[in-house]
């Protein structure tokens, strides 16, 4: 009898101090609080990306380049889209963003001017709120682009955003929610160039495999797909051209707090500078096409490039 | 609190009573595209249910694969079936219904093993066919478990038929994914509400069915095992 009795009270005050550990290391972590804990260590650099394959790639080579260096690195990938992060660099959360001249300065002044890549880039500078800063950009491009596909293209002799007046059928556009309300958007092809837009269909996954399928399928006709998708290549699609400057260019080009010294800048600066537009579509085939995860493509591009 | 103000500033907006984004069109939309994914979902799940009610047979079978239906996630068997089909609401259809039939088939058929099995022999004794017996007894009695199977199908699929709008210009989930996308909180806010307010009235009226669809003798006993003493000869009639 004694001694059941004592097994339980051991059980309970187990259970119990179970309970105190559990419950301890529930209070020392906020979930919602992300932004202090991780500037709490001073010397590691926050590395945030979009939630895009793409630019999770480019982030990773920018991490895994740094920790080569020696700094230390935390990876805050796949935070969502530009509304959602932007707020998260200004805060100075996150220390290094692989980013978008022309997006950026977009979101940044809706009224900007645009023009070309250099221009962009310069603008760009300007536009920055305090305590971010670019560093180089890069050749390579990632950019916004109305598509269609080759046989549409054909049927209507469709060569830039411009001659979408000639299509006679109603078009339907396909793409993110956001891409209603963008500069670009719908409304832009509209009032703009007086292109018969039938309406707007959501597809949510960014110029995804669902767009394209869209795409291939006819259910829409022009779709907001990046420059540097391999599915263009694979899918028999074409990127209109955008004489008039639409779409603002969109150097990859990474943003950074400054908590970036000159030695990591000097390590990012050596990725931009090799990074041009053909090896940014190849890095996504790979991706896209081979299923391979950021980390491997990062070290296996790092490696070739020798900077690794 | 800020926000919360905003959001119902959003809702009663007139600005968002015209056009093809207005709220009455997605809620009409919202709510028409749910009813019809119960009702085909009901078409599968409710006779699967009863036969096994009915027979006894294929339970475990039933019980396991409405388990893992109920694992699936949905947005990812919707992207799945979209890159099948390609986009529009087919997609949301099919994945909504397998969303919405395990609730459905369970109330089916614990509806029926719920039945005090005294009943059922008294109704075979008293010389009705086994249709009879699905039909004047089992069906009635096991009714209220059944509407508390579509009472809660009706509730997820309400509030995943959000995801709907991943693919399709459809429902209320566009209020979500524009809101989200853009920054535009009071929106994305506003839209939640109105699926929450959506789903609660939906709970309200299945609550009123439910209370209604009891068989007379049966009533009082709701939630319990409807042990039917005094119910069956009503409910045999």
């Amino acid at each position: 009898m004694f001694t059941i009795t004592r097994g339980r009270l051991a059980l309970v005050s187990a259970v119990a101090v179970g309970a105190v550990v559990a419950l301890a290391g529930c209070a020392s972590g906020d979930p919602l609080d992300e932004g202090n804990s991780s500037s709490s260590g001073s010397d590691t650099i926050v590395v945030g990306s979009q939630d895009y394959y793409s630019n999770e790639i480019i982030a990773e080579i920018y991490a895994q380049a740094l920790e080569n260096g020696g700094y230390t690195v935390e990876r805050q990938f796949r935070i969502g889209q530009r509304e959602a992060y932007l707020p998260e660099i200004e805060s100075g959360a996150i220390d290094v963003f692989p980013e978008y001249t022309g997006s950026l300065l977009q979101a940044l002044e809706p009224d900007a001017a645009g023009g070309t890549a250099d221009e962009t880039y310069a603008e760009l500078q300007d536009a920055l709120p305090d305590g971010l800063a670019v560093l180089d950009k890069a050749d390579a491009t990632d950019q916004n682009s109305w598509t269609v596909t080759q046989a549409f293209a054909d049927t209507y002799g469709l060569t830039d955003i411009a001659s979408l007046t000639k299509v006679t059928e109603p078009i339907t556009v396909g793409g993110n929610s956001e891409l209603e309300t963008r500069p670009y958007g719908p409304t832009a092809l509209k009032e703009k160039y007086g292109i018969n837009i039938a309406g707007f269909t959501p597809v949510e996954d960014s110029g995804g495999p669902l767009t394209v399928k869209a795409l291939v399928d006819n259910k829409i006709q022009l779709a907001n797909i990046y420059t540097a998708d391999p599915n263009i290549a694979s899918n028999n699609l074409v990127a209109l051209d955008d004489p008039d400057g639409l779409f603002f260019p969109d150097n990859v080009v990474p943003v950074v707090s400054d908590k970036v010294d000159d030695g990591a800048a000097e390590i990012i600066n050596a990725v931009s500078a090799k990074l041009t537009a053909d090896t940014l579509v190849a890095l996504n085939s790979q991706s896209v096409n081979d299923q391979a995860a950021a980390d491997t493509i990062a070290t296996q591009w790092l490696t070739e490039a020798g900077l690794l | 609190m800020n926000l919360f103000a905003s959001a119902i500033q959003w809702i009663l907006d007139p600005a968002n009573y015209v056009g093809l984004n207005a709220i009455p069109l997605r809620i009409g939309q919202h709510v028409a595209f749910s009813l019809v994914t119960v009702l085909i979902a009901s078409a599968i799940a409710i006779p699967l249910g009863y036969l096994i009610g009915h027979t006894g047979r294929g339970r475990g079978l039933a019980v396991t694969t409405s388990g893992g239906l109920r694992a699936i996630p949905t947005l990812g068997l919707l992207t799945l079936v979209a890159l099948w089909v390609g986009i529009g609401v087919v997609a949301p259809y099919v994945a909504l219904t397998v969303l919405a039939i395990p609730p459905i088939l369970a109330g089916a058929y614990t509806g029926f093993e719920a039945i005090d099995r005294r009943t059922v022999d008294a109704a075979r004794s008293v010389g009705m066919s086994e249709l009879q017996i699905v039909r004047k007894v089992e069906v009635p009695l096991g009714l209220p478990l059944l509407i508390g199977g579509l009472r809660s199908a009706t509730l997820q699929v309400i509030a995943t038929a959000t995801l709907a709008a991943y693919v399709a210009d459809l429902g209320l989930g566009r209020y979500l994914f524009s809101g989200l996308k853009t920054r535009d909180y009071a929106e994305m806010l506003g839209g939640s509400i109105l699926v929450i307010l959506l789903a609660l009235t939906l709970e309200g009226i299945f609550a009123l069915i439910q209370r209604f669809v009891v068989p007379r003798g049966v009533s009082g006993r709701l939630g319990t095992t409807p042990a039917l003493r005094t119910g069956s000869a009503t409910a045999a009639r």
